[in-house]
């Protein structure tokens, strides 16, 4: 990675200042030699599947440390197992703020762990960054000025799923099937960011519990109140009900399926390979199985990481490719730190992030905060079902400033 | 089983040699070491040592129902539940201090476990296990139910704040010393309750009932409302510390009360000692801190060590911590 303009002119500035330096030599988790950065992640537990995020960031940064650290120190990234229970992450969180001291906390993953320790973060003042959660409620630069997340967030997917609709049908009467909670809300929330005020007229919104056998009586009240778009915010088996009922009954709006639930075996196949051709999703990754991928430089990158630091790695595991984006964009506000790593610094530039490519984003997908944007990314690129795979069309479409 | 716990009480009754002076003393020592980390320990320690005494709290719930009175329950996790969310929900949307919330909390909380007392009535042993089993599965869900989600939060769950220290304390402590003391002072009273309840006429009735319910009932005991009289009190202690869990973690929502909690406190019932009041003390701190210690073993495989310790402990102390307490106080006396 190359020092841009604005490393340079930090590290410089932080160089001429002397309080800056002595603020640095004071700043928790900091020293001379060492910066402790924190994580938890369900390293046990039913939920274990995504400690392979953690174990790839602790790849990247014995990477990082082999090529000689950040400003000459070593990271020293400590994560702890929360079994993905709410109380063990404030639990694991004190721990590493209070007893090992952490600069700052990075990458925790889930929504209701990094929900227990929200307040307690903020109160503390120690950066919360790029959550490896979905969620949307990340993004409160008022109330909750420490935390920020990285991924796309629900909300912003449904955006861009409004705004391609309303592009291609300016006159769409868009049907809305969501699970009722915070998930299924989020879609909620994402079409009315585009509509506005017109929300009520041109959206009819229909929900399912979680609990529910079958969706087959949604499906049908949407057909029937003449929606011609239908965007869907639900979990992987109800997409799939979803998915054949709109094709039995003969109708063919166009179907707009969250990317939670798009797993060709778990949704596609249960589905139908054939009913679902012509449904859209949304992704911001780089799909490592796409042959398009085969020679692109980004990928090689990742691959070569992957060959050296986590040689029995599972290349077809696509967490790996979201933490290797999650760790670059971390790296890249260490380095921008220049020699000041106090807790304000380090969220300053973590929310002062000039537009960032990486690797394993589709290209045009750029990483970018700002003081008052807390959504790292808000692209995405569409892509469609051909009854055997996802394509890629169009150009990447930015979410909506909110 | 039943002879290893027949033994202490024996034991207990044919030592009236303690004079009130050792009496005394024990109270003392036990006071000091309860204290003392108030002074010894940073925050984060003193939050952690919080959470095994809260743990302790509820294993020592469970050890009432299942350790004396035979009944096994693997859903002492939503009696849990139910106590932190009638906590966090009155302290949350009705503003009532936490000291008030412990009342209604405990209330609610024995009416729950009288009212799964009653189908314990009839189904025993493993039959019993899994209907409370399928309790604990349950709660969650229902946490998260559209109709009660106003009051719950949903899947967001609760904030709630822990009780700041009062302003008439002679020290100035931290929040998080005050929560200790008070988690410790309210654990103390169910402890000491639950031990008068046991050592008395009700604790040698629900353990004949545990051994022979047969006899016991020949006896004149009327086993049914004994049983669901433990139930409830019994939730009503698990309740507590629920309510305790609540304001010391600030927040509470379904992803925290899984049946894996529940198992939690069978296992800390299993390895402290089944029917001790010590006992839960032990199982509180094991599962707190046992889990650390896989973790500082392992990062690859923390559940691996867990279970590797666990099958230790039960090896080695196959009547749980308070057997070998009781062993060692046998051969002392015996000497």
């Amino acid at each position: 990675m190359t020092i841009n303009r604005r490393a340079l002119l930090t590290g410089t500035a932080a160089v001429l200042a002397a309080p800056a330096i002595a603020a640095a030599q004071e700043a928790p988790g900091v020293t001379a030699t060492e910066i402790r950065i924190g994580s938890t992640n369900a390293l046990s537990g039913p939920a274990s599947s995504y400690s392979v995020i953690s174990r790839c960031l602790t790849a990247m940064f014995k990477r990082l440390n082999d090529q000689g650290g950040i400003a000459g120190r070593q990271v020293n990234f400590i994560v702890y197992d929360d079994s993905y229970q709410p109380p063990r992450t404030l639990e694991q969180t004190r721990r590493l703020v209070e007893q090992d001291k952490v600069a700052f906390l990075f990458n925790q993953l889930g929504t209701p762990t990094n929900s227990a320790i929200h307040r307690y973060v903020n109160s503390r003042k120690v950066p919360h960054l790029f959550l490896a959660t979905g969620a949307d409620k990340w993004a409160q630069p008022k109330e909750y000025p420490w935390t920020i997340g990285w991924q796309p967030s629900y909300r912003t997917e449904a955006q861009i799923y409004a705004k391609y609709a309303l592009e291609q049908k300016p006159a769409a009467k868009i049907g809305l099937l969501y699970q009722n909670d915070d998930f299924g809300k989020d879609y909620v929330n994402g079409v009315r960011d585009i509509l506005g005020d017109r929300f009520d007229a041109v959206v009819k919104l229909v929900s399912h519990e979680a609990t529910d056998a079958t969706i087959d009586s949604q499906i049908v009240t949407l057909q029937s109140s003449g929606c011609d778009v239908l965007i869907c915010g639900i979990i992987p088996r109800f997409a799939a009900q979803a998915i054949r009922k709109v094709f039995d009954i003969g109708w063919k709006p166009m179907m707009f399926m969250t990317n939670v639930s798009v797993s060709g075996s778990i949704v596609m196949q249960p589905a139908g390979v054939e009913k679902g051709i012509g449904l859209i999703t949304s992704d911001y990754r780089k799909d490592q199985s796409d042959p398009s991928w085969a020679d692109d430089a980004g990928m090689n990158e990742w691959r070569d990481f992957m060959r050296r630091y986590i040689p029995d790695g599972e290349l077809g595991d696509n967490n790996y490719t979201y933490a290797y984006g999650a760790g670059s964009t971390m790296i890249q506000v260490l380095r921008q730190c220049g020699t000041n790593f106090s807790r304000d610094n380090i969220m300053k530039q973590a929310t002062n992030i000039a537009p960032l490519e990486i690797g394993t984003l589709l290209p045009g997908v750029k990483v970018s905060t700002g003081p008052a944007n807390y959504h790292p990314i808000r692209q995405m690129q569409l892509q469609r079902w051909d009854g055997k795979s996802w394509v890629r069309f169009g150009g990447v479409i930015e979410g909506a400033n909110v | 089983m039943s002879e290893n716990l027949v033994l202490p009480l024996s034991t207990a009754s044919a030592r009236p040699a303690t004079s009130a002076w050792q009496r005394l003393a024990f109270v003392l020592a036990g006071v000091a070491l309860a204290v003392l980390p108030l002074f010894l320990l940073e925050s984060f320690h003193l939050f952690q040592l919080t959470m095994a005494v809260i743990m302790a709290l509820a294993v020592l719930g469970l050890n009432i129902v299942s350790g004396y009175n035979g009944q096994i329950s693997l859903g002492h996790g939503a009696f849990f539940a139910v106590g932190a969310y009638v906590t966090a929900i009155l302290m949350s949307h009705l503003d009532w201090s936490f000291w008030a919330t412990l009342a209604p909390s405990a209330a609610i909380c024995g009416l729950v476990g009288y009212g799964v007392g009653f189908p314990a009535l009839r189904l025993g042993g493993l039959y019993l296990a899994l209907t409370t089993f399928s309790l604990a599965v349950a709660v969650p869900q229902i946490l998260k139910h559209k109709a009660i989600e106003d009051w719950t939060g949903g899947v967001q769950g609760l904030f709630i704040t822990k009780p700041e220290p009062p302003t008439w304390l002679p020290l100035a402590i931290t929040a998080d010393q005050w929560m200790y003391l008070v988690t410790v002072g309210i654990a103390a009273a169910c402890f000491l309750l639950a031990w008068n309840l046991i050592r008395g006429r009700i604790g040698r009735a629900l353990m004949a009932t545990r051994d022979h319910p047969t006899a016991a009932e020949a006896m004149g005991m009327d086993t049914a409302t004994l049983k669901t009289r433990a139930f409830a009190t019994s939730a009503m202690i698990t309740g507590i510390a629920g309510s305790l869990s609540a304001v010391a973690v600030e927040f509470v929502a379904p992803d925290s009360f899984t049946f894996g909690v529940s198992i939690t406190l069978f296992v800390g019932m299993v390895v402290g000692g089944v029917a001790s009041i010590l006992g839960s003390l032990f199982g509180g701190l094991f599962v707190l801190f046992v889990p650390n210690i896989a973790e500082a073993i392992s990062k690859a495989a923390p559940g691996v060590i867990y279970g590797i310790i666990l099958i230790a402990f039960l090896f080695i102390l196959p009547d749980g911590f308070a057997g070998l307490l009781r062993r060692i106080a046998a051969k002392l006396r015996g000497r």
